[in-house]
């Protein structure tokens, strides 16, 4: 991954005081999926790939047009397919592109113990640094999305770039480029917005009462939007009604304002607490042992901010993750 | 398409059946989505699957593979039933006031003059009734596009009578009345298995758009095609479009979603046996000189004010291709070497060449971008054809089941004696050319990437090929050597010739001043001209080539875009945009004026009658037709089943035909032993199978793609959750289908995207859907034991028209592998 693209920063994890804001006054950009034009027919997957250098997976068919069950650390953009019954008889076929969201207020890049390993530019795209990337997987558990994927080779976490180097070239991101209808737009903030705003309005012209434009505020809003005609059924897309970095953090910020207490058994207690509030209330489980290996590292050479105790290992494997 | 892909922005309403253009031609479908933004089109998709098409169509209609006629049937039913007609548009544009002659019948599905033991008709009787004397006096006078015309004195038959006011008990609109009034909404329902009250909604939606200022369009692919009664459907398609007055306007129309990219390109340049190129007929026996032919094939004047252009100028078209043929060896002596062309005997489409080869009465087959094994239909069948012959050779960019057959899963080669020859040509993507898509824009593509090691271009393959036979011809003489012999071939590379040097020669040229024509109507029926393809003339000129124009002008706002590559005929955009205006040459909806009047000249579109003719001169919109309007009914032998589209079962069905007792398509052709494969009922073989492509999928060649294996990878079986249910088939385990003819396997996908239908007296259809692509030959297929051609299944027997292979609705058994 391109580290410092000549994009103006806005912060970094775990770096205080990380922005570049005055050296260029950067407009943030967004990318906005309408639903509406989706025909699911994952060019962008493809194209996501091929721009990326990500190798075709061995997949196999699971009883489902989708091609994978999940994201993977190799692949960062997966169409879901999804049959829901509707009210009046009815058949829905949900389809929705998946990927990261780049929230402005990003989970993952606050979550993030390492230095720089989470960037975000101050046009809002949020990128992962894999060289100064610890593999310790707060980011997993800070996303409020469920977006970002750790390699088991590497020990290192993946997920979409926004084609953050395209977009430092004056380029849209590859799935952009490669979508046939214009279901996949980019451009300013405010334009998507508005695009998203005035789509809204004719869908709801069509009938689509519940329609909207998934921009949620707990996340202070996004850099990759939706328009969702049957907002209703924002379960079944598996977007989040209401998703919020805060609760997502609650256990790093748990953390942090305890931070300087120096009490072992303290320390020892919420970082129980944390885990079993992982294991039980989010899809994926904290750092392994490797991780923890290489946060200790850091803990010996950074500042207290990053200072964390090791976690031990828990007993929870990648293959055991539901 | 009479229109093209941009122009479903201006449509109210698309009614998409028989195609899943989401899927399947995604970029061009993009244009219907634009048109829901800007104006609110409307979508309503029928098929047998809840495909991608459907989850963003406004309203899925689900529907039996196979009964399409019936449906059709029914709207235009509805559509008479409640006068929701374009009347003023169905009396000056349609033959609904032709009184048809007193011979014609329809009784119990079948009309008059069948021949049972020939299973075919005598269609005699489909005919007019004509004006007593004879008729005409100077002729028609033919103009077209540019204002060039030229009078063709013809022998003026007598003209078919009208009633203009459609009362006359015989008169095509009555009979066409009487026809479809048996269409009611619970018969369509029953034959369907249509909710009948999705139906009527359907109808009601649709039929709306008869209104003058409305517009629908009828988007269809070959889930319509591939039917023993396949151009029936079509027809009933356009019978509805012409009801409505939807032809020949912008948002409106019948619109064939061609397969790949130049599908529509292959059948304009003569892919199929009964034609030539530009849709000439082919010359059959009997038809010994140009005489015999000019007095058979091309259409007579039936009426005052018909233009008959094609008719009337089929003789220049003729001359300038045998001109393009057999250059200076063309002469009016010896009637422009129109004896040199082959006048075949009997049927030679590709069912009846491989038959011939299984029957062990053919040598050899060169395939260009064709694997019968796959294709099908019956792949044992087509594999043991080809295993009769004595050479194969396969032109192709990648091995194919065709090219491998001899190796195919439970074959040994031992057994096979046919000399397989494998040429490796260039990929589309390694060469330049035209694609011609199915808006009839012929575009120039340039090569993408260079062509690897000893991979050759099919125009070179070919053109060394040629020379080779020549050569063998001149020293060791033959049967008919004269076609061979005396072939035009001016190319600077003779081994070689240039797709470009092609192109210009397709176009044609004033041999007089040796120009390049701008337009067919510069074409000549002494030799002075030459033109491969008289609706490619246009396409490059003296100014060069039109084909490679990249203008982004849209001066009438309707998406003409007149100066971006070039559309046949004469760069017109909308076929028959002279329906798309009333008498007085006004737009029927001044909102899409596709072609105005202004007092002097036809504005708008490029126009399809001569641009300074005045609406006063009445002449007749349909210039293709001797009638001059379009034909609900379809006299003579313009079909081999029937004038009106009458519903039949398919091959295999799981119910009696609902609307007579003739259960299947009485003229269908039957080959020789292929009706012991066919399963009489449902009693072994109790479900409905259809066939179809994913958009991750092209042809069979992307098996060997990684990153589209990776989106979609394995071959798989949908089928409904009861059905599942009733068999114990779990989603994501593993499924065999069997029909009478062969056996596949694959993963299953039980989906609600697959439901239940109720026919007849509420007898429960499944249906069950499966992809053609994957093979034994190459890629992720080869090695896989498991057989995974679709077309293992499908049945050896074609449209009774055209033979396209029924591909859609044949019957098998599933059960659990």
């Amino acid at each position: 991954m391109p580290t410092e693209p000549g994009l103006a920063i806005r912060r970094k994890s775990a770096t205080p005081s990380s922005g570049t804001k005055g050296r260029s006054e950067a407009i943030e950009v967004s990318k906005l999926v309408d639903i509406d034009l989706c025909i699911g027919c994952k060019a962008c997957e493809i194209a996501c790939k091929e721009w990326n250098d990500l190798a075709p997976d061995d997949t196999a068919n699971f009883g489902s047009y989708q091609s994978h069950e999940d994201l993977t650390a190799n692949t960062w953009d997966l169409m879901r397919f999804k049959e829901v019954d509707l009210d009046n008889g009815d058949l829905a076929w949900l389809i929705r592109k998946d990927s990261c969201l780049h929230c402005d207020e990003p989970g993952c890049l606050l979550a993030c113990p390492a230095p720089g390993a989470i960037v975000q530019y101050e046009n809002g795209i949020v990128d992962f640094d894999q060289s100064k990337c610890i593999g310790c997987q707060y980011c997993i558990a800070g996303c409020p999305f469920d977006i970002p994927r750790f390699d088991q080779e590497t020990k290192k976490v993946y997920k979409c770039t926004m084609c953050v180097d395209r977009v430092d070239a004056g380029l849209e991101p590859a799935c952009v480029k490669s979508c046939p209808t214009g279901s996949i737009r980019f451009g300013t903030k405010q334009e998507m917005v508005s695009y998203g705003e005035a789509k809204v309005a004719k869908l709801k012209d069509r009938g689509f009462d519940d329609a909207l434009l998934y921009d949620p505020s707990g996340v202070n809003g996004l850099h990759m939007m939706y328009v969702v005609p049957r907002g209703d059924m924002l379960d079944d897309y598996g977007l989040p009604s209401d998703p919020d970095t805060t609760t997502s953090l609650s256990f790093i910020r748990a953390l942090q304002a305890v931070r300087g207490v120096g009490a072992i058994a303290i320390w020892a207690g919420l970082i129980g607490s944390a885990l079993y509030w992982l294991r039980s209330g989010r899809k994926r489980p904290p750092p392994e042992d490797e991780a923890v290996a290489a946060a200790e590292e850091l803990g010996r050479d950074d500042d207290e901010d990053a200072a964390i105790e090791p976690v031990p290992a828990g007993d929870a494997r990648e293959d055991d993750w539901p | 398409m009479t229109n093209h892909w941009r122009d479903f922005r201006n449509s109210d309403v698309i009614l998409v059946i028989g195609a899943n253009p989401a899927e399947n031609h995604p970029c061009g479908w993009k244009w219907a989505h634009v048109g829901r933004d800007e104006r609110g089109t409307r979508i309503i998709h029928v098929d047998p699957r809840f495909t991608r098409t459907s989850a963003i169509a406004d309203v899925f209609v689900p529907i039996r593979a196979g009964t399409d006629t019936a449906f059709f049937g029914g709207l235009v039913n509805y559509v008479l039933e409640h006068e929701l007609y374009h009347e003023d548009y169905v009396k000056l544009h349609t033959n609904a006031s032709f009184i048809v002659a007193e011979g014609f019948k329809f009784e119990d599905g079948l009309f008059s003059g069948y021949d049972e033991a020939a299973r075919s008709y005598t269609t005699t009787t489909w005919d007019y009734e004509r004006e007593s004397g004879p008729q005409g006096g100077g002729g028609p006078k033919p103009g077209l596009g540019q204002g060039t015309t030229s009078t063709t004195p013809t022998t003026a038959p007598s003209f078919a009578k009208v009633d203009p006011t459609l009362r006359h008990p015989r008169c095509v609109f009555q009979l066409l009345k009487k026809h479809m009034s048996r269409y009611t909404p619970e018969v369509v329902s029953q034959v369907t298995g249509i909710p009948e009250d999705k139906f009527v909604a359907v109808a009601k939606e649709f039929a709306a758009t008869g209104a003058a200022d409305k517009a629908g369009s009828v988007v269809y692919a070959v889930g319509l095609t591939h039917h023993t009664s396949g151009l029936q459907i079509i027809r009933g398609a356009g019978i509805l479009q012409m009801l409505l007055g939807n032809v020949g306007i912008p948002g409106g129309g019948v619109n064939a979603e061609r397969g790949h990219a130049n599908i529509q390109g292959n059948t304009d340049n003569a892919i199929s046996w009964e034609i030539l190129p530009g849709y000439l007929g082919i010359p059959r026996p009997g038809m010994e000189t140009m005489a015999d032919y000019m007095a058979k094939v091309p259409a007579k004047q039936l009426r005052p004010n018909s233009i008959n252009f094609f008719g009337a100028n089929y003789k220049k078209f003729l001359v300038s291709q045998l001109k393009a043929f057999f250059g200076d060896k063309a002469t009016a002596a010896n009637d422009f070497g129109y004896a040199w062309i082959p006048k075949p005997a009997q049927n030679s489409s590709w069912l009846t060449i491989h038959d011939e080869a299984r029957a062990g009465r053919l040598d050899g087959i060169i395939y260009g971008g064709f694997t019968g094994v796959t294709v099908g239909p019956d792949s044992r069948r087509m594999a043991e054809s080809i295993g009769k012959l004595k050479w194969l050779v396969i032109m192709d960019p990648l091995p194919t089941t065709a090219s491998e057959f001899w190796h195919a899963p439970g074959v040994d080669p031992e057994d096979v004696q046919t000399e397989a020859l494998f040429l490796p040509a260039t990929h589309w993507i390694e060469k330049s050319g035209s694609f011609t898509n199915s808006g009839r824009w012929a575009q120039w593509k340039h090569k993408a990437l260079p062509a690897t090691g000893e991979v050759k271009d099919d125009n070179w393959i070919l053109g060394h090929l040629f020379r080779r036979v020549r050569d063998l011809y001149r020293k060791e003489g033959g049967a008919l050597p004269e076609p061979v012999l005396n072939l035009f071939w001016p190319y600077s590379d003779p081994g070689n010739p240039g797709l470009d040097e092609l192109a210009m020669e397709v176009n044609g040229v004033d041999l007089t001043s040796g120009e390049q024509l701008s337009t067919f109507t510069a074409l000549k029926d002494d030799g002075t001209t030459s033109s491969g393809n008289w609706i490619y003339a246009g396409s490059w000129t003296a100014e060069g080539n039109q084909m490679d124009r990249r203008g982004t002008d849209d001066p009438t706002g309707l998406g003409f875009f007149h100066g971006w590559a070039w559309s046949w005929p004469l760069n017109r955009r909308i076929l028959y945009n002279r329906a798309g205006a009333d008498a007085d040459g006004q737009p029927w909806d001044p909102t899409r004026p596709g072609l105005r009047w202004n007092g002097k000249k036809w504005v708008g579109d490029i126009p399809d009658i001569t641009a300074t003719s005045t609406p006063a001169d009445a002449k007749g919109a349909f210039i293709m037709t001797g009638e001059g309007v379009a034909r609900l009914f379809a006299p003579g032998n313009l079909t081999t089943d029937g004038p009106f589209p009458e519903h039949y079962e398919q091959t295999e069905t799981p119910i009696d035909n609902l609307l007579s007792g003739t259960r299947r398509n009485p003229a269908a052709f039957l080959y020789e032993d292929a009706p012991a494969s066919f399963a009489d009922d449902d009693a072994e073989f109790p479900y409905v199978a259809t066939t179809y492509r994913v958009t991750e999928h092209e042809h069979y060649v992307t098996q060997n793609v990684p990153y589209l294996v990776e989106a979609m990878p394995d071959f798989f079986v949908e089928l409904p959750v009861e059905l599942a249910e009733k068999k114990g088939i779990s989603n994501g385990g593993r499924v065999k289908v069997r029909s009478k003819r062969g056996e596949v396997e694959g993963v299953a996908i039980v989906t609600k995207r697959m439901r239940p239908l109720r026919i007849g007296d509420g007898k429960v259809v499944y249906q069950v859907g499966i992809p053609v692509h994957w093979h034994y030959a190459g890629g992720k297929g080869e090695g896989e034991a498991a057989p995974m051609m679709a077309n293992l299944l499908t049945p050896y027997i074609g449209d009774a028209n055209v033979r396209t292979p029924e591909y859609k609705g044949f019957l098998v058994d599933i059960e659990k592998a």
